[in-house]
């Protein structure tokens, strides 16, 4: 058997027979790996987790967590995998503790193991001094940091996360990326995450898929999307108005240039190594150049070129909406 | 994390049922405030309408005196007075007894009471499933091994347990106020009342659940509340004999399981028990019981399921 830690094939999700959420994806999670998984609301995200994590039925298709049919052998699923939701799902009126320990109970662990775990798990996300306070009293980064603890208390090979930093501010943001870090470097967790903040993707993602209209459109590690866009953007303008489009082609690594505005557009891979040539080659042609600079492509460019730039407003359902706000609300308490 | 998972071999399927039962009635006595007001509730309850609606006192002795021409016209003595009073007083409390089936309108009503609590008990268990739907926590129980079974009775039994402690306290009070046990009555008779409980309870919130299991509109659970809320209690024995009502609100009443509810725990409280009446009530309310909760799980069932 193949070490893939999830493998999806053909995995479809139709809702009242003709709204298609999810058309056909296949792809595979590796072992150990941070996957990430992008796209516009209403793409398809939530459905294709929510069939991972056995609490939908998928309509097509097939998906093996460990192995195990996430359908024929949905138990053996949840008892392998943890689950963070974006939701803040703890009990506002029990202590930290308590919703620890109401998660060990869903997954029937005995009371004894049940207890040192919780406290491991409290020292773990930091949580320890205000185990005994009501969740009440606790901060959105709190919060998000006992829904962590809460998604490992059955010690999971694989941890699904929902959009793990909505509405957090940038130190506690910064402090989830590391909790994440460790349990893939420490515990070799392999974690599923949906994001819609790219550069956390690109912070912590090992490979990222990006899914749109219920398909995946592009999988690979940031660095490879990056460069399926061609390379480092060099924008340049010179001193006289002649064309020199066909001068800077000939320059190695050069894989596209244009006028644009008034100034040249120059795609090449390794911007930094091609610049000076240029430079230099426009000087020996007798080209002053007045401005250059060098724009290295970020994963929101990815993003954009292959998800288009145009808002997806009417998709959310008020269900999700409502969800997002109260998340974001908590967050910021 | 290399520690096994060996406890999941002996786990029972029934696990978690108690841990989600305890969640929804820790939101219940955990919160003071809550749990004051659902103590509270009952005092006011029995207090303004127990004693506003004390029909008693409507046919008491001292609520009439005989016209001053009535006495001169017949000429009659202080003592034929007296005893004319006597005699209408008496009738008063024979109405109220052919009537109510006890002299005592507010033990007759505390009785309806408790069931009314169980009903409004019952119904925020479907508002209590929406909530979970909205703040993520049902996909998050969805996700566990928690057999979805579980998920369903454990709503189930926490509406149960409430609305049976909460007869418990109206009854507590409801004595002070002048509750008056029937002739007949047996402490034991209370397991009979709370046995009665159990099997409504289950059924409506079982009905109620499965009502609104689908929806993730807080609107819709108020909505159906508001529908039959009125017609349950008022179209019932709650608070008015049915045998008293037109004939189209009799028929009604008399396929309402709240009225069977609400006569049988009146025979094993306040009215010389007529036993055949009773379990004739234990029966229908039984049959109500069993096939709503058959209905309400499969439902939801498969809904969770899907």
């Amino acid at each position: 058997m193949s070490d893939d830690v999830i493998k999806a094939e053909g995995l479809t999700k139709v809702f009242n027979h003709n709204l298609v959420a999810v058309d056909h994806i296949s792809f595979s999670v590796r072992q150990g790996e941070i996957f990430g998984f992008l796209g516009p609301n209403g793409a398809g995200k939530t459905t294709t987790i929510n069939m991972l994590i056995t609490v939908l039925k998928p309509t097509e298709g097939h998906a093996y967590i460990l192995g195990s049919d996430i359908v024929k052998e949905n138990m053996e699923v949840r008892n392998s995998i943890g689950v963070v939701p974006q939701e803040y799902t703890a009990d506002e009126d029990l202590t930290g503790y308590e919703n620890i320990l109401l998660c060990a109970d869903l997954y029937g662990i005995p009371r004894n193991i049940a207890k040192k775990r919780a406290i491991e798990l409290l020292e773990l996300v930091e949580l320890t001094p205000f185990k005994d306070k009501r969740v009440q009293t606790y901060s959105g980064g709190m919060r998000r940091r006992l829904e962590l603890a809460c998604g490992l208390i059955n010690r999971p090979k694989l941890l699904f996360l929902d959009e793990p930093t909505l509405g957090l501010d940038v130190q506690t943001r910064t402090a989830t990326w590391n909790y994440v870090r460790r349990l893939k470097k420490e515990y070799g967790m392999t974690l599923f995450m949906t994001t819609h903040y790219l550069e956390e993707a690109d912070a912590l993602c090992d490979r990222i898929a990006i899914i749109d209209h219920g398909k995946i459109i592009v999988t690979g590690t940031p660095d490879e999307l990056k460069e399926s866009l061609g390379g480092d953007i060099i924008t340049l303008s010179i001193q006289k108005d002649v064309d020199i489009t066909g001068l800077v082609k000939k320059i190695p690594h050069v894989k596209e240039a244009r006028k644009e505005n008034g100034s040249y557009l120059i795609k090449s891979e390794n911007g930094e190594v091609t610049a000076p040539l240029i430079i230099e080659a426009l000087r020996k042609e007798g080209h002053v150049v007045t401005k250059l600079s060098l724009t290295k492509p970020t994963l929101n460019e990815v993003y954009l070129q292959y998800t288009g730039r145009s808002m997806r407003d009417a998709e959310e359902s008020p269900e999700a909406v409502f969800a997002q706000r109260a998340t974001m609300r908590r967050a910021r308490q | 994390m290399s520690e096994t998972n060996g406890h999941l071999n002996s786990r029972s399927k029934l696990h978690g049922l108690w841990a989600l039962t305890n969640r929804e009635l820790k939101k219940w006595y955990k919160a003071p405030i809550v749990f004051l007001l659902t103590l509270i509730q009952p005092i006011i309850w029995l207090g303004l309408l127990g004693n506003a609606l004390n029909l008693g006192s409507l046919v008491s002795p001292s609520s009439f005196t005989i016209p001053p021409q009535v006495i001169t016209q017949l000429q009659l003595t202080p003592t034929q007075i007296n005893g004319l009073q006597q005699l209408f007083g008496n009738l008063g409390n024979q109405i109220l007894q052919s009537t109510f089936g006890t002299t005592s309108y507010i033990s007759f009503m505390a009785v309806g009471m408790i069931a009314f609590t169980a009903l409004f008990t019952t119904m925020f268990s479907g508002m209590s499933v929406v909530w979970d739907r909205r703040l993520g926590f049902l996909n998050k129980v969805l996700s566990t091994p928690v057999s979805r079974s579980v998920i369903i009775l454990s709503k189930v039994f926490s509406a149960t347990l409430r609305s049976m402690f909460q007869a418990l306290i109206i009854l507590v009070i409801a004595v002070p106020f002048g509750f008056q046990f029937g002739a007949n009555f047996n402490p034991l008779n209370l397991l009979g009342v709370f046995a009665m409980l159990f099997l409504v309870c289950v059924g409506l919130s079982s009905m109620f659940i499965a009502i609104n299991i689908r929806s993730s509109r807080i609107e819709t659970p108020m909505a159906v509340m508001n529908l039959l809320n009125l017609p349950l209690t008022f179209a019932s024995s709650a608070f008015f004999p049915i045998d008293k009502m037109p004939t189209w609100l009799q028929a009604v009443a008399s396929v309402n399981p709240m009225s069977y509810t609400i006569d049988g725990m009146r025979q094993l409280l306040i009215f010389n028990t007529n036993y055949t009446q009773l379990v004739w009530d234990f029966a229908y309310v039984g049959i109500f019981a069993v096939v709503l909760t058959t209905i309400g799980v499969v439902l939801s069932w498969r809904y969770l399921n899907k």
